[in-house]
């Protein structure tokens, strides 16, 4: 089971680590600036951030295992614009930026290959690093897919990716998330894509295009390792399932709300997950006023309410997609809220405590897999 | 010769003291500080090589207009001011 785990936020990378009985904050990394994303690499130790600092850019900066200084490395980048040419519209008619905004994805690539990494961005870019991110190439497939002009920005300005989930029998079978585009996959290592978001719906278009896969705001994908024909989805306007490999989606009735931003997949139970959910796109704040985290064992046909350990009056905290974590036991989770709380279980939800409430808005929570 | 300064809140991410280059463009006289300090560029100029939204650079007092092209003139010991705008928060 993991005993530590890192918190990107607006003012820092936080690491928090289990003692005898307790989680508490042992070190800050990065403090005062904005780390949008991290990756504590299970394959050789290695610690990634993404920040973004508002004037000077975005930047990736690792921390080797053993070391005690972070490196700067490369940050991805978008190819020149061909000379004479204007920054590309979206479908709206809104100016694209052709430089990366946000680092919105970080993952391992291939387990056999240390180093190897995926990333997301927006706008909606996919970069493959095999240098533990001294070097990074643009996938042009994706980039130049016509359909990938189509993407727009859903929560952000501009559309991104933000999940990248790696098969586990096959690292040239990789499936991406966009907000907002759909899901995405390759089966060949990223030199051909294909949709793969059908049967998805979205409630934000006319209703004879509800069904367009390419229109589906994704705020988050992930694929059960255990079980990895079980994927489960959070999207703007529902929660869906597929056990089929992603092949088609089912929308699932949830209570009290099937709006929020992140989702996490047990493991190895491919039917249990765990979901924050929101009121509604238009009221991004708990139902009620009380904080729960949503768990299902049963694929979906029910779920129950974890309340256990949590505020339940006049909390307005919000999970975005990448604050919600668990680690590989299935049993520890944690997550993380735009007002600075952070809660842990180590019971898969039946009870939470607090590390802080008091941190900087959270973005992203991870878990370091033990050693 | 002109010479180069750079705002305090970069040198926490990268140091950058001040320069004297050569150079009759603003284009030219970065591209001349950046080949000797190749990390500082990539804080100052986005990948397309344009000033990043929320930086803003002076020369001799005046802003700088041409923030894609980097063409406006500098002078002969001109005095270049890199600053962060205060756009950015």
């Amino acid at each position: 089971m993991s005993t530590r785990l890192f918190a990107a936020t607006r003012k820092g990378l936080f690491q928090i680590d289990r003692g005898t009985s307790r989680w508490t904050v042992k070190k800050v990394h990065f403090l005062g600036d904005n780390a949008s994303l991290v990756l504590p690499d299970p394959r050789d130790g290695t610690v990634y951030t993404a920040l973004g600092h508002g004037h000077f850019g975005v930047k990736v900066h690792r921390l080797r295992q053993g070391a005690r200084k972070w490196e700067e490395v490369a940050t991805p980048s978008l190819p020149p614009r061909p000379e004479g040419t204007a920054p590309r519209t979206d479908p709206m008619g809104r100016t694209i930026p052709d430089s990366v905004q946000l680092i919105w994805a970080l993952e391992a690539a291939d387990p056999a290959r240390s180093g190897s990494l995926w990333c997301g961005t927006i706008p909606g870019g996919l970069f493959r690093s095999d240098d533990a991110g001294s070097s990074w190439q643009l996938n042009t497939a994706l980039w130049n897919h016509p359909k990938r002009l189509e993407w727009m920005g859903g929560g952000a300005d501009y559309p991104g990716i933000h999940s990248v989930s790696v098969d586990p029998r096959d690292p040239n079978r990789v499936a991406v998330g966009v907000s907002t585009g759909g899901v995405w996959a390759t089966s060949d290592g990223g030199a051909t894509w294909k949709i793969s978001s059908h049967g998805l719906r979205a409630d934000y278009v006319p209703p004879e295009q509800a069904r367009d896969p390419h229109l589906q705001d994704v705020h988050r994908l992930v694929q059960c390792p255990g079980q990895p024909e079980q994927w489960w989805i959070q999207h703007h306007n529902g929660i869906f399932r597929s056990s089929d490999d992603a092949q088609s989606w089912h929308e699932l009735e949830v209570a009290p709300s099937s709006f929020g931003f992140a989702v996490v997949v047990h493991p190895h139970q491919g039917g249990t997950a765990w979901f924050v959910p929101g009121t509604s796109d238009q009221r991004r704040i708990p139902v009620d006023g009380r904080v729960i985290v949503n768990r299902t064992r049963d694929g979906g046909q029910t779920f129950e309410a974890l309340t256990n350990g949590l505020p339940q009056r006049q909390a307005y905290d919000i999970t975005y997609r990448h604050g919600l974590d668990i680690d590989e036991s299935g049993d520890r989770l944690a997550f993380g809220t735009t007002t600075g709380s952070l809660w842990i279980s180590e019971d898969q939800g039946d009870s939470w405590k607090a590390v802080s409430e008091h941190l900087p808005p959270v973005y992203a929570v991870r878990f370091v897999r033990d050693a | 010769m002109a010479t180069v300064h750079f705002t305090e809140t970069i040198q926490r991410h990268v140091p950058c003291p001040p320069s004297t280059v050569g150079g009759t463009t603003v284009r030219e006289v970065l591209d001349a500080v950046f080949d000797a300090n190749p990390r500082a560029r990539g804080y100052v100029l986005d990948e397309q090589h344009e000033l990043r939204k929320h930086m803003a650079i002076f020369i001799d007092g005046r802003m700088i207009r041409d923030r894609t092209g980097l063409s406006d003139p500098v002078g002969a010991d001109a005095e270049v001011y890199v600053m962060q705008a205060l756009s950015g928060g």
